[in-house]
């Protein structure tokens, strides 16, 4: 077995905690069942790990195996990279029957006319989606195993979504093997970004709980507003002001749990408005400035501000449009004219 | 009665019983809830002035976290002659024990100590620097 693949396959193994060890190894199924009786995983990762290379050693793992070891790995711990959204253009409405071996072998062969060093890898999860795994080399070095792309493409969409290396230049050729292997013929990037894949597919794929407008006459009544207030010596004196915030909260919001993004960004470009006596600038250029809200969770922040007294209700639209444009990266330029203010992308 | 500033709602003017005692809550950790209680300490009437009205700051266990100077607060306890309390609602033992402080002070405002009444806590306000 080559050396580097060796020593792969050993590090793999080591990002991998400890106990999830045996079943990552038992989905890769590369190992049978009885080697991976002889493992010991009761040892420090150290040992595991050169046990388990040695035990690919006789089995003479080649870097097709370990490539699907690592894309195992980074299925399961998939909110550990940023992923990107992108989506897809069909010039026709016809919906053809896509075929996964006829997919592969285009983007297998678009890469490699471009470039002969790759490692490409597929896999297929029973959600449809197909997962793609690319370590890219030049023309004169073997492709860096440490530094792959991932694209996650469901098939029935135009969306994919890419965790891109450090390595940016091969971005335009994935994008280029993408379209050519989907029959599609444009593919633009979504300023939409997370480390949370699945939120992701929530936003594109409007998964997440979104509230359509039902026509009731009169509200209805309170709902559960403070289910935990059940002490009836506690009095609100704002009751309906938090109906009223709670209510506007179910409206934009929805009533189920947001898709979660760890930040949004607003590039503005707008004119700065002081007080004429302050004099802050004198020319009349743009201000730039860069806004950027960040949180563990993005969204489930910005539904609970309002009823914890934070910001008033109803929330900037904003802040409150990001589920429903897909996108969490803004950029705001002065209003122009008669024009109304948009949201334009670049 | 809980509410998120003053002046209270109108319309609940009806169901309201006499009011002993008002507890400004203060998050040491939000500017904005100081300017509330500023604001809303124009709505109450002077005569709560004489020991039914008093301060809470909360979330001083958090030192990372203030955004008002303890400074500010008591120039406001001072100006308002009336007592400020220093509480972390996130530990429950400081958490209970402020509750029960409140709880004694609202006995005496609401005049079930005999012999004590809301005046004497703007004698106890004295701080021994003043002298």
């Amino acid at each position: 077995m080559d050396e580097t693949v060796a020593e792969y396959i050993r590090r793999t193994v080591l990002k991998i905690p400890r106990d999830e060890i045996k079943t990552m190894l038992q989905k890769w199924g590369f190992l049978s069942e009885a080697q991976l009786q002889t493992l010991n995983f009761h040892q420090i990762k150290e040992n595991i790990s050169q046990e388990v290379v040695h035990l690919c050693e006789e089995n003479s793992a080649d870097i097709k195996q370990a490539a699907v070891l690592d894309i195992i790995y980074n299925h399961i711990y998939q909110n550990k990279r940023m992923w990107s959204v992108y989506q897809m253009k069909k010039s026709g409405e016809e919906l053809e029957y896509f075929d996964i071996s006829d997919f592969k072998k285009k983007f297998k062969g678009t890469l490699r006319s471009a470039l002969k060093n790759v490692t490409i890898t597929f896999k297929e999860y029973e959600d449809n989606a197909i997962w793609i795994r690319v370590a890219w080399g030049t023309p004169y070095r073997k492709p860096n195993q440490y530094k792959p792309s991932y694209v996650v493409y469901h098939s029935q969409t135009p969306y994919v979504f890419i965790s891109a290396s450090v390595l940016k230049s091969n971005l335009p050729l994935l994008c280029q093997a993408l379209i050519v292997a989907s029959n599609y013929h444009d593919i633009r990037e979504m300023e939409l970004r997370s480390h949370s894949l699945n939120s992701l597919k929530d936003i594109v794929f409007k998964r997440y709980s979104q509230n359509f407008q039902t026509y009731t006459p009169k509200p209805l009544q309170g709902g559960n507003v403070e289910p935990e207030n059940a002490d009836i010596r506690i009095v609100q004196e704002n009751r309906s002001e938090k109906e009223r915030i709670h209510r506007l909260n179910q409206e934009v919001f929805g009533g189920g749990l947001q898709p979660k993004l760890e930040f949004a960004q607003y590039r503005l470009e707008t004119m700065f408005k002081s007080d004429p006596k302050m004099d802050v600038l004198d020319k009349k250029e743009p201000f730039r400035c860069l806004v950027k809200f960040s949180s563990p969770h993005l969204l489930e922040s910005l539904k609970s501000l309002a009823p914890a007294g934070m910001a008033d209700a109803p929330l900037s639209p904003l802040l409150t449009c990001i589920p429903h444009k897909a996108r969490n990266y803004f950029k705001i330029r002065e209003k122009k004219g008669l024009l109304p203010r948009s949201f334009v992308s670049p | 009665h809980i509410a998120t500033s003053l002046p209270l709602p109108s319309e609940r003017d009806h169901l309201r019983p006499r009011i002993d005692l008002v507890v400004f809550m203060i998050d040491i950790k939000s500017k904005y809830s100081l300017k509330n209680v500023e604001t809303s300490l124009a709505h109450v009437d002077a005569s709560f002035f004489l020991g039914k009205v008093c301060f809470l700051v909360t979330g001083v266990g958090r030192v990372n976290a203030c955004s008002i100077e303890t400074n500010a607060i008591c120039k406001l306890g001072e100006a308002y002659c009336s007592p400020m309390l220093f509480c972390e609602l996130e530990l429950e033992g400081v958490r209970v024990a402020t509750a029960q402080r409140l709880l004694r002070m609202l006995q005496i405002c609401a005049g079930y100590i005999p012999g004590v009444s809301a005046l004497s806590f703007v004698s106890l306000m004295r701080n021994s620097d003043d002298d």
